[in-house]
């Protein structure tokens, strides 16, 4: 009661805002310089960023729902990789198109399905079972692909991440699509359905989340396999993408991910957390990245920005909470 | 004789909202002062201005006689002044001694002296009459009584002037208040000054020399505590005349609904025996740490049923989850507000309504819309102060998020009621709302079991009383056949209790 309304409003609309906010501010920055700004803002280098940013969102919006249920993981990029071997490895022997993608999807849902059962039957820490599951799938996919790439055949699979002529924005290759579909389908769900409140009661309040009659073992192990799906979703993408399984691929992409969802204003403590943005959060990581590149500056240059981004975006997160008086 | 203390003209406000307005405060050396006031009247925050962790807008402050501006924690505790908080903040983790000797260790160029700490830990408990407490075990490991003496008894280290108690009993059981009453006595002896703030107005004017009522932000009355009368103190404080502290509102028993025989957990309980009816309110009485809270817990599935068996409606239904229980139309209000009762970051609407989303949703979805009317519609009934249901729980005072908390099970619609600790830590006010809503309930049918450590209410709101004893539930009598002698007697295991 200490606040007055209008500050509370001030406060909502900042917190919704926020990440675009930043987005909006990072793309501004790079158009200052108007060298760069006659290649950065056009439509071809969008269409570019949108496609690096598929695998990455495909995969934060598993991460966000896990999250916000007050967990994380960590074997993201090693799922990735295996779920790419295996979509290649099954194409070359013999597998039509549709089932290799069904089984890659199917292969990261069970991954999930472990992680999730492991955390909840044995009440384990979720960062260890998925650091454990990361050297898991990463050891599994080299063994099935004889840890070499194996190369995928041509398939309509390939059209899903294609740079399409002409270079302008429009239009956008299918996975781009699918990323926006799916980021709104799972937007609705977290915030519409009960399984999404459930996801934020158990983040928010474990034991109140029981208390309450929540199944919270059957929800987790609900809210990992889900995610699974998604990253294998991002392991399909990656294949196309390449043309290729490569057991080597997406080293580090669970860190780009979970940035992604931090950025977007989730908290690694559970409970909140939204896929608009996580969405915004990969956007702006993926825009750093392109623009970083067009100034010409180096790698360790872009690895540097993007640290401090990370922690100056949950910096004014904190600040912003912390205004409020206690 | 000059006051330890003397504020006078202190104002605060945040933002557009006057905490505290022209509030005068004086304690007097080796004196017990109980500043007294609704939530949200301004004492914590009249607290933190003394030790220094709010700044005052206006006013003054002496202590001593010498002009004093408390400029940080640090500061006011250097000064003498110590401030035990209403939530524990031990490090649960380490050891009795350490926890005691936490930023104050005896050494030298950094490391401690051994010896010496532990002559001072032990001198502290010592003082406090606890000396049965082990230095070396780690906090996380002792009852929540014991943990608040090891909290004392830090303050005690550094040999306050001044020690602000804020809701100490509020977790305690009787047995364990007194011996803490005691304690605060031997302080006055040594001539510290004590601010004592409760919601216990009975405790106020057993322990208090003085005291000191706030009303929204205004010190409203001041006087010593032997020629106060509580009727006048609750007006001043509310003000407004509050007719009944313990509201009756007729209601008949029914048939039984719940039956427990020799229900069993793992530790506590060991036995527990009872049976309730509809339209009953059974009250449980006990010392902390007796297994009434477990037992409950056993019962609705949180914790492992060990041996006994149970039935609800007539039916046996001994293994039970939350989730069944919930379906049988039992609710649970847990006694652990903050780290199990709520979810702290969620909405006022979503808190409310979790149990039962079904009815505000159609295949999986829910409506914003009815939700909101829904937690409209609770809100108004039981008098919740918020902006609106979308507000963030966190930011309503105790009593309000417990009648949320409350809420949860009026919107579940259960038929029966666990309430633990129902008003443990929240204002008069609220308290007689639960009390008045509890009444209402059983009239409707509704068979309630109230837990408490507060025996004034268990006696005055309840129909049956049973005690618990170190994991023995048995007995159940009418409330009238009790009285607080009687029920201390049991609980600490006196067969019969003496005539008076």
């Amino acid at each position: 009661m200490n606040d007055t309304p209008r500050q509370f409003n001030l406060f909502a609309l900042l917190n919704a805002v926020g990440p675009f906010l930043g987005l909006m501010l990072v793309i501004g920055l790079f158009s200052l310089d108007s060298e760069v700004r006659s290649y950065f803002l056009t439509g071809a280098n969008f269409k570019t960023i949108f496609i690096q940013t598929v695998i990455v969102a495909i995969g934060a919006l598993g991460m966000t729902m896990i999250i916000v249920s007050g967990g994380i993981d960590l074997s993201v990029g090693s799922v990735v990789a295996l779920t790419g071997v295996v979509g290649a490895v099954s194409m070359v022997q013999g597998c039509p198109p549709a089932a290799a993608i069904a089984l890659t999807i199917l292969v990261g849902g069970l991954v999930g399905l472990i992680n999730g059962a492991v955390i909840a039957g044995l009440g384990m820490m979720p960062f260890i079972v998925t650091l454990g599951m990361m050297g898991v799938a990463r050891g599994v996919a080299k063994w099935l692909a004889r840890s070499q790439t194996v190369d995928a055949p041509n398939s309509p699979i390939d059209h899903l991440m294609a740079v399409v002529e002409p270079l302008q924005l429009f239009p956008l290759p299918i996975g781009v699509w699918i990323a926006v579909c799916l980021a709104v389908a799972m937007a609705v769900v977290l915030k519409k359905t009960i399984f999404g409140r459930y996801v934020f009661a158990i983040g928010s309040n474990e034991a109140t989340a029981r208390l309450c009659g929540i199944r919270v073992r059957t929800m987790k192990v609900a809210i990992y396999s889900l995610a699974g799906l998604l990253f294998g979703l991002a392991g399909l993408m990656q294949m196309s993408r390449l043309a290729q399984g490569d057991p080597t691929v997406a080293i580090g992409l669970e860190l780009d991910i979970i940035a992604a969802v931090v950025i977007g204003g989730a908290s690694l403590n559970g409970g909140t957390g939204s896929i608009m943005g996580s969405m915004i959060g990969a956007l702006i990581m993926a825009v750093l990245r392109s623009g970083s590149m067009q100034m010409g500056w180096p790698n360790y240059m872009q690895e540097i920005i993007i640290g401090i981004v990370i922690i100056a975006a949950v910096g004014v997160d904190r600040l912003r909470h912390g205004r409020a008086p206690s | 004789m000059t006051a330890r203390l003397r504020m006078s003209g202190v104002r605060k406000s945040f933002g557009a909202t006057l905490a505290l307005n022209n509030v005068s405060f004086e304690v007097g050396p080796g004196e017990i002062h109980a500043l007294i006031g609704e939530n949200g009247a301004g004492k914590s925050t009249l607290m933190k201005i003394l030790s220094g962790a709010l700044p005052a807008d206006a006013g003054r402050i002496e202590l001593d006689g010498q002009p004093f501006v408390p400029e940080n924690p640090l500061h006011a505790r250097r000064s003498g002044i110590a401030m035990i908080y209403q939530e524990l903040l031990l490090a649960p983790h380490l050891s009795v001694e350490e926890n005691i000797l936490l930023g104050e260790e005896p050494g030298r160029f950094g490391w401690p002296s051994r010896t010496r700490g532990r002559e001072l830990a032990r001198h502290a408990l010592a003082e406090l009459h606890h000396e049965n407490i082990p230095l070396h075990v780690p906090v996380n490991r002792l009852t929540i009584a014991e943990q608040q003496i090891v909290e004392i008894a830090r303050a005690l280290v550094r040999a306050p002037k001044m020690l602000i108690m804020d809701e100490p009993t509020s977790s305690l059981t009787q047995v364990d208040a007194e011996n803490l009453f005691r304690a605060m006595k031997r302080l006055r002896q040594r001539g510290v000054s004590i601010v004592y703030i409760s919601h216990f107005l009975e405790e106020c004017q057993r322990v208090a020399d003085r005291y000191t009522i706030l009303r929204d932000g205004e010190s409203v009355g001041t006087g010593v505590m032997a020629e106060a009368d509580l009727n006048g103190i609750i007006r001043l404080m509310v003000g407004r005349e509050i007719k009944e502290i313990y509201p009756r509102i007729p209601h008949e028993l029914g048939p039984p609904v719940l039956e427990w025989i020799g229900l069993g957990g793992e530790t506590r309980p060991r036995s527990a025996n009872l049976t309730l009816r509809q339209g009953e309110i059974l009250g449980i009485a006990g010392l902390i740490g007796s297994g009434r809270t477990e037992a409950l817990r056993v019962f609705f599935g949180l914790d492992r049923l060990a041996r006994g068996r149970v039935s609800v409606f007539s039916r046996e239904s001994t293994r039970g989850t939350p989730t069944r229980r919930l379906a049988e139309g039992i609710g649970l209000l847990s006694e652990n507000r903050k780290e199990e009762g709520l979810m702290l970051n969620r909405t006022l609407a979503d808190n409310l309504t979790v149990t039962r989303y079904g009815v505000l949703s159609r295949l999986g979805w829910i409506s914003s819309r009815l939700q909101e009317n829904c937690a409209r519609a609770w809100m108004q009934r039981l008098d919740v102060r918020a902006r609106s249901p979308r507000q963030c729980i966190s930011e309503l005072s105790g009593g309000n998020q417990q009648k949320v908390a409350v809420g949860r099970l009026l919107h579940h619609d259960a038929a029966i009621l666990l309430l633990d600790e129902p008003t443990r830590g929240i204002d008069v006010g609220s308290k007689v709302q639960i009390y008045r809503l509890m009444g209402e309930l059983a009239s409707q049918g509704k068979a309630i079991i109230f837990v408490s450590s507060y025996l004034p209410e268990l006696l005055g709101v309840c129909d049956t009383i049973v005690v618990m004893c170190r994991g023995v539930l048995s007995g159940v009598r009418p409330a009238g056949e009790w009285t607080e002698h009687s029920i201390i007697s049991a609980a600490i295991g006196q067969n019969e209790p003496a005539a008076n």
